[in-house]
């Protein structure tokens, strides 16, 4: 589980990104830390490599990985890539979108390397080939139970 | 002690390789479990082999409702409904020609014996004893092109670097497989880290590098934490680290991951988002031969590319340049996907037609239907091919420059 937000434990997260280049990996960091880069961190950050905040708040925008609110219970990504869609992401796309409780996060992404097994999709960072509504359904049953 | 090999492929586990693990295991608490990478017949995943005096027998797709019917027929590899033969004779595998893919699915992805005793490090320490500008020579010589799209002769590529002055270089490997229906990069990171370890330590030691990085999009959990204890396991080795085999000469690897962003599959894009910045592509001139990362002269290599390269030092540039048409030599690693029935990973040497692959190695349309195909290839124009997708790494550059 990611831990409470403070200036401290984000220091103390930044102290251990270390190398040229810094400003994406500090915010991977803190991301990974605390579940999401709350807007306090662009200042933190700056100060931290000593770089701009015009720096920092652009690579924190320009990344859709990186999120500056906490994300939801459940994550659930359906891969919209050329191969799943030949194989029913649409449809699967679909029945999430209606069947999906308000604690779940429904969104798209582009290619997840499971071409060959599609549909695809991810379940807070469980992968699932051949998915079907009842799988998805079935592995965001699990996936409410763990968190 | 019988020996079984269940893939801890992502594409494995996504349709259940875990939980057959898992069953298998305690089934059959003797046995030994090897999660090795996939042998590349997706369609047939999970699939259960296990070692024989004649060989490795699969049975595929298991389910872990199976198990219990399958548990006596792997005490002798005996006939069960699953039972599809020896690994090795199934004519879907037998006739590829592995070279880059020799060992995905064969070996533990992180067992550094069985790499060596299957080949690997032999052609480090061929690097190592024909000095830097032989090995350029040979990577010329094997007509080696660039995998990422624009085909590129390789050995042109590591010469100017080679001969660039500066006090620091770089060899990055770009492993942000961002088109859809490509999945042979994470195959490979997952299956067969060392290869491309191998390759990037024989690169950096011909053009005077002494840091690597491999960039992988963060859609790949799994082949990001392999390709980090890969690292691990050679550092260990003497592979990687300040005295790589005792030559004396330094050259080490980190892994740094992407963060969702489809254009910096392309490679000055990938270079901005190497420095920590947003994912912009860069002008050219100055190529990243070069000027690159941090303005150093960088090697950019795709991952196919670079994991070819073992394979010609340890065999020689023309065992290499015995595969393949025209000027498209060696193999390449086809994926198929989609709406095909048999998908996986096929490597051949070029030449080979789309119909071969599509209905051949495919078996064809999925629902018999002829519609989608998206059977992708990744090389510009290799003869006797149609070129499926060429254009998309220029889009993406083209749409990185619309968004600065």
């Amino acid at each position: 589980m990611s831990q409470e937000w403070s200036p401290a434990a984000a220091h103390a997260v930044l102290d251990g990104v270390s190398g040229p280049g810094p400003v994406l990996m500090a915010l991977q960091a803190l991301q990974e830390a605390f579940g999401h880069v709350p807007s306090d961190a662009v200042g933190l950050i700056a100060e931290h490599f000593n770089v701009s905040r015009a720096d920092v708040y652009g690579v924190l925008t320009f990344y859709s990985d990186l999120r500056s609110t906490p994300p939801a219970a459940v994550e659930v990504r359906i891969c919209m890539g050329e191969a799943c869609q030949a194989v029913g992401a649409r449809e699967l796309r679909a029945q999430a979108d209606t069947a999906t409780a308000p604690d779940c996060d429904v969104r798209h992404v582009f290619c997840l390397g499971n071409c060959a097994l599609g549909p695809t999709a991810v379940i807070n960072g469980t992968l699932l080939g051949r998915a079907s509504g009842e799988s998805v359904a079935s592995a965001i049953a699990a996936a409410r139970r763990t968190s | 002690m019988i020996r079984l090999f269940v893939p801890g492929d992502s594409s494995a586990r996504s349709v259940g390789a875990d939980e057959v693990a898992d069953a298998l295991a305690s089934a059959l608490p003797s046995a030994a479990i090897v999660r090795n990478g996939s042998r590349g017949m997706l369609w047939l995943e999970p699939l259960v082999e296990l070692d024989t005096p004649e060989g490795r027998v699969a049975y595929g797709p298991v389910s872990v409702a199976d198990i219990p019917s399958l548990v006596s027929a792997l005490q002798s590899g005996g006939a069960h409904a699953l039972r599809l033969g020896i690994t090795d004779d199934l004519p879907w595998l037998a006739g590829q020609s592995r070279l880059t893919f020799a060992r995905v699915g064969v070996i533990d992805p992180l067992d550094a014996d069985e790499y060596e005793a299957h080949g690997g490090i032999i052609g480090l320490r061929a690097c190592l004893t024909r000095g830097a500008e032989h090995v350029i020579e040979d990577v010329l010589a094997s007509g080696l092109r660039g995998r990422g799209g624009a085909g590129f002769p390789a050995g042109i590529k590591w010469r100017t670097v080679a001969n660039a002055v500066a006090d620091q270089k770089y060899v990055c490997v770009n492993a942000d497989e961002g088109d859809s229906g490509t999945f042979a990069d994470r195959m490979l990171m997952e299956g067969d880290p060392f290869t491309i370890l191998e390759g990037m330590v024989i690169a950096g030691l011909s053009i005077g590098a002494s840091q690597g990085l491999v960039y992988v999009r963060s859609e790949y959990p799994d082949a990001i934490r392999r390709m980090r204890d890969a690292i691990d396991v050679a550092r260990g080795r003497g592979w990687l680290g300040a005295d790589v085999l005792g030559s004396g000469v330094a050259f080490d690897v980190t892994v740094r991951v992407g963060a969702g962003s489809y254009v910096c599959g392309e490679e000055t894009a990938m270079l901005e988002s190497l420095e920590g910045k947003r994912g912009v592509v860069r002008a050219k001139p100055p190529l990243p031969a070069l000027a690159g990362l941090f303005g150093k002269p960088t090697l950019i290599s795709n991952v196919l590319t670079i994991a070819a390269v073992p394979y010609i030092l340890a065999n020689g540039p023309q065992a290499y340049a015995a595969f393949g048409v025209g000027r498209s030599l060696g193999t390449q690693v086809f994926q198929l996907a989609g709406n095909v029935r048999q998908g996986g990973i096929v490597e051949l040497a070029f030449g080979i037609t789309l119909g071969e692959l599509v209905n051949g190695y495919g078996g064809g349309t999925g629902g018999g239907t002829p519609r989608r195909l998206p059977a992708r290839q990744r090389t510009r124009r290799p003869d006797g091919l149609r070129v499926v997708g060429r254009c998309r790494r220029n889009a993406r550059a083209r749409w990185g420059r619309r968004l600065r």
